[in-house]
């Protein structure tokens, strides 16, 4: 069973390796959305300091989600998804490998970018290893949640921004929490605790439940 | 005494069953909602509390309360609804479910819409980001969400069953989207609305507001069974029974 996951997991790190710049898109994305704000707002420290944690927030939010229109739709196109919903390995099991590779590719680079958009906002230090933290344990439980609505939405016209429509309110939890252990982390670490033991917990509950829901997903949008 | 349950899960059943219902529910929501029009303005007190008392405006929630109340259980019958079509397969399910998200996004709105205008006089702001109101904005995005996801895919069985899935992961999703917001520090969790108890409000009041939402309650079967019935008739124009229907009203066909 393990032999599965690993499979497809190398096979979808191997195509994302042999066409680097899909990787770096994302990453640039968040970047460009984080640096883009004290632009806009102002470059007080003050102000920079208060908005930093919610703004890295959304950007990962919408990083993340603009990537998920990739998860299924080239498998999708030529025809490979078909086929591995034909093998008789567990669907559920494909799924999370698919998102696990995913997560490596979209979401991991966004936790090791994290201190350098601290920087940006002048945060404390303990607030960037608590950001760090928090994306670590945040963005997988993004990238699972997305998965459902990218799997509900293969193949529309239009797909993406509805799977914006679809995915966004979903991420909620997430935000509130990711934010707000990176403001209360700002003081000491150990204040962030209880926000970080609730997105493991959301983490834990994601990776139980949403790999069924987006098999489930991918089976109505591809029979 | 075992009714006939599946019988009605055929459209071709449903569809004059609902027909002949439709009028019944209007007549019923149209009794209760004059009922409690008028025992809202004439028979309940013009101020309400001691200290900044709240004079006529507060009237907004005999519309407020009932149709919040309406947005919720209907999300709550739509996924039920859903769900029923995911297990057992029966079209009428999809149909039911896809019919009620309208009239469910509208009191929605009537909630948020009222809300503000409530919000206005008694908090001096439209908006404010309540647990409440914030839980009820979502709510709206997810109804959006379903309508939006049914209308994008055109095989109408595919939309079906996608719209339903997104439904019921949504409901999952309420809960812990609702303790979100409503506590963002794990430690301590704060709501701006009072606590609020059915028992606290006075008797003429708690009546008018009673009866607004079975008068919404019973509307909300009025529209829906009338959108189903339109749903039905798109769905199975090929069919015999909506051709013989059609020619048996004298329509061109």
């Amino acid at each position: 069973m393990f032999k599965v996951f690993w499979s497809v997991l190398h096979r979808d790190l191997l195509l994302a390796m042999r066409r680097r710049t899909d990787v770096l898109t994302t990453l640039f994305f968040f970047v460009i959305v984080v640096s883009l704000f004290p632009l806009g707002v102002g470059t007080e420290h003050a102000v920079l300091r208060v908005l930093g944690p919610g703004v890295v927030w959304v950007a990962a939010l919408l990083a993340s989600m603009l990537a998920l229109e990739r998860l299924f739709a080239a498998d999708y196109e030529d025809g490979t998804l078909e086929q591995l919903l034909l093998t008789g390995q567990p669907l559920v099991l494909l799924t999370l490998a698919k998102v696990t590779a995913h997560w490596l590719l979209t979401g991991l680079p966004l936790v090791l970018i994290a201190p350098l958009v601290g920087m940006q906002y002048h945060l404390s230090d303990s607030a960037v290893a608590v950001m760090m933290v928090s994306l670590f344990l945040g963005t997988p439980v993004l990238s699972l949640i997305g998965a459902i609505g990218a799997a509900l939405t293969l193949g529309l016209r239009g797909g993406g921004i509805l799977l914006a429509l679809l995915i966004l309110p979903l991420y909620i939890p997430v935000l509130v929490y990711g934010a707000g252990a990176v403001e209360v982390g700002a003081v000491a670490f150990g204040e962030a605790r209880p926000y970080l033991t609730l997105l493991a917990a959301f983490l834990v509950a994601a990776l139980a439940l949403a790999p069924f829901a987006s098999s489930a997903a991918l089976r109505i949008s591809i029979e | 005494m075992t009714l006939p349950w599946s019988r009605f899960a055929a459209p071709a059943t449903f569809y004059p069953l609902a027909g002949r219902l439709i009028p019944i529910f209007w007549v019923l929501a149209a009794a209760l909602i004059l009922t409690a029009f008028y025992w809202g303005f004439f028979e309940t007190p013009d101020q309400l509390g001691g200290s900044n008392a709240q004079k006529g405006y507060y009237r907004i929630i005999f519309i407020h309360v009932g149709s919040a109340w309406m947005s919720m259980w209907l999300y709550g019958m739509l996924v039920l609804w859903a769900a029923v079509g995911l297990v057992f397969k029966t079209r009428l399910s999809f149909m039911m479910a896809n019919a009620i998200a309208p009239t469910g996004a509208i009191f929605t709105f009537l909630a948020l819409w009222t809300g503000a205008i409530w919000g206005r006089p008694s908090w001096g702001t439209y908006w404010d980001w309540d647990p409440r109101l914030t839980s009820e904005l979502i709510l709206f995005f997810l109804y959006v969400g379903y309508i939006a996801l049914h209308s994008a895919i055109d095989d109408s069985r595919r939309a079906d069953r996608a719209a339903s899935l997104l439904a019921i992961v949504g409901l999952v999703m309420v809960p812990v989207i609702f303790w979100s917001i409503n506590c963002p520090d794990p430690n301590q969790c704060a709501a701006l609305h009072q606590r609020s108890g059915l028992g606290k409000v006075d008797g003429n009041i708690l009546f008018a507001m009673l009866t607004m939402t079975l008068g919404f309650w019973m509307y909300s079967f009025a529209t829906t069974l009338m959108r189903l019935r339109g749903i039905i008739l798109t769905r199975e124009a090929e069919t015999s029974w909506v051709q013989d229907l059609i020619r048996s009203e004298g329509r061109p066909a």
